[in-house]
């Protein structure tokens, strides 16, 4: 008998045990990266500023995460007066929502074979998996407006009309650069895209050593993408939401105790999102020479490093050059990589 | 289940619309209007169109009312006091009676209800949501589809042309 994918229907015992391990595991190992991110952040930074980042907490500082988590967790949480408590109260949450519900539809590995059933290592593949990503980030937004308002001070509100203008710029840019992607996968499912990036390149089996990663066949897009989404994820030199030297640190200089430390984990926890769907997109996703999971979990290391290295590296950039690049860039480009893709597609067919 | 799903998130969207016009604050009306966008998402997904519930949440959620919002900070509108809309608010109910009136009209004479078209669950599942939307408006609807953007265009020319006007 051939394998078949686990249903509710066909092994409803199966079916749940396995979605409860994998949304755990998932959930598990993204908070567990949000926290050594921070470390591995203070790290680098430190080494390439010359510098020694944390080095007292544990051996080489590897305890700091959990120091900094229970320092935090102990602080006194402060709710301004002038605030409206309720909306104060809501919008770290509303941040940090929409960046862990994104991790749902993003495949971390091949099929596990189990018994007689398969069981996909994905939590749960829509299939229109990528634009549940782009509605996700869309929302996200919203808890730094909310953080804005809420405080009733002046930098966070300077910090939430930030946010607005530089999500709607951004993300107008990033979600038209991937549509090329999509041009060439026919397909919006996050397993499919990634299952069409396995075949040899441009489908021509004298180039089958380079795999088919969209990265190679739409490097504009890629580029277009990774600037977009840094930018929709407040990461410098986009981070202009919390630039420390003008506004305190913007939307969020109200906050304290566990309510900022969701703020900086909603940050890595974007940060991991938008490395794994660059992963999945161009980079083949789980596909690679080891376990599925391991090469999945290495390329968004990658890609996560490459984004810690482009803080220690560029300065901030300023408003008006923001707004310049998202639209006279990036939006022109993804337009013109649109029309050129479509070009392309019907002269190969 | 998918009665009582749906009567629960009819519930939600109906309080938040009411909170739309009730909030005092300009920015907590504009949330509440997401969470009704957010709903009609919902009742996009449970009539199997996932597609327009991605879109509806990216377009209307993700931009629309987050330039709503941002022009709501930019101009600082904080409180409204509700003296002012008095007129438009009985206006308002007398309108939304009257379409209350003309759907139970529709639901009750049988014409609109229980129809069935060409696309069905099966025919969804088999060819993709997505494919279907596509198709539908690259190839039959493609006048109005057009007209539509030719509009959208003229819309942004006109913006541009008013915003760039020496005062």
């Amino acid at each position: 008998m051939t394998p078949e994918v686990v249903t509710l229907s066909n092994n409803p015992i199966l079916y749940s045990v396995a979605m409860l391990a994998k949304i755990l595991v998932a959930f598990t190992v993204t908070m567990l990266i949000v926290a050594y991110a921070t470390w591995v952040e203070r790290k680098v930074i430190g080494r390439m500023q010359t510098r020694m980042g944390p080095t007292m907490t544990g051996p080489k500082g590897l305890l700091q995460p959990i120091a900094d988590g229970l320092k935090l967790f102990f602080k006194e949480d402060i709710i301004p007066a002038e605030a409206s408590k309720f909306a104060f109260i809501l919008a770290p949450m509303m941040l940090l929502g929409p960046s862990l519900i994104a991790v749902a539809v993003i495949p971390f590995g091949g099929d596990l074979v189990i018994g007689d059933y398969i069981v996909p290592l994905q939590i749960t593949d829509l299939n229109i998996g990528v634009l549940y990503i782009l509605a996700m980030a869309g929302l996200g937004v919203y808890g730094i407006v909310l953080a804005g308002v809420a405080s009733n001070s002046k930098y966070s509100l300077l910090g939430g009309i930030r946010s607005t203008a530089q999500m709607v710029s951004y993300e107008l840019a990033a979600g038209l650069s991937i549509i090329a992607v999509f041009m060439l996968s026919e397909t919006l499912s996050m397993r499919g895209i990634v299952a069409a990036q396995m075949e040899p390149l441009w489908g021509i089996e004298a180039l089958s050593f380079i795999p088919n990663w969209y990265i190679f066949s739409q490097p504009l897009a890629f580029a277009l993408f990774v600037v977009g989404s840094m930018a929709e994820i407040n990461r410098t030199p986009f981070d202009l939401p919390e630039a420390e030297t003008e506004l305190v640190s913007g939307f969020c200089t109200e906050y304290s105790s566990m309510k900022y430390a969701l703020f900086f984990m909603a940050e890595y926890a974007n940060m991991i999102t938008v490395s794994a769907i660059a992963t999945t997109l161009f980079l083949g996703g789980w596909s690679g020479i080891f376990w599925g999971p391991v090469n999945f979990l290495l390329k968004v290391f990658a890609f996560m490093f490459f984004f810690i290295w482009i803080r220690a590296t560029f300065p901030r950039v300023r408003y008006d050059q923001l707004m310049f690049i998202g639209w006279k860039v990036l939006l022109p480009l993804s337009l013109a990589n649109i029309v050129l893709t479509g070009f392309m597609v019907l002269l190969w067919q | 289940m998918e009665a009582l799903l749906f009567y629960l998130v009819a519930l939600v969207a109906v309080l938040s619309a009411f909170f739309v016009t009730k909030c005092r604050n300009t920015v907590n009306s504009a949330l509440c209007l997401v969470t009704t966008f957010l709903c009609l998402a919902v009742y996009y997904v449970m009539l199997e169109a996932p597609f327009m519930a991605a879109i509806q949440i990216m377009v209307y959620a993700g931009a629309i009312m987050v330039l709503i919002v941002f022009v709501i900070m930019l101009l600082n509108i904080g409180s409204v006091g509700k003296s002012v809309y008095r007129h438009g608010l009985i206006w308002a109910t007398g309108l939304g009676f009257l379409i209350f009136l003309i759907a139970a009209k529709f639901i009750a004479g049988g014409t609109v209800t229980k129809k069935v078209g060409t696309v069905t669950s099966e025919v969804v599942k088999d060819y993709g949501h997505t494919e279907l939307i596509g198709t539908a408006m690259f190839t039959e609807f493609l006048l109005p589809f057009e007209i539509a953007s030719i509009l959208l265009l003229v819309a942004i020319v006109g913006a541009v042309i008013l915003s760039k006007r020496k005062v």
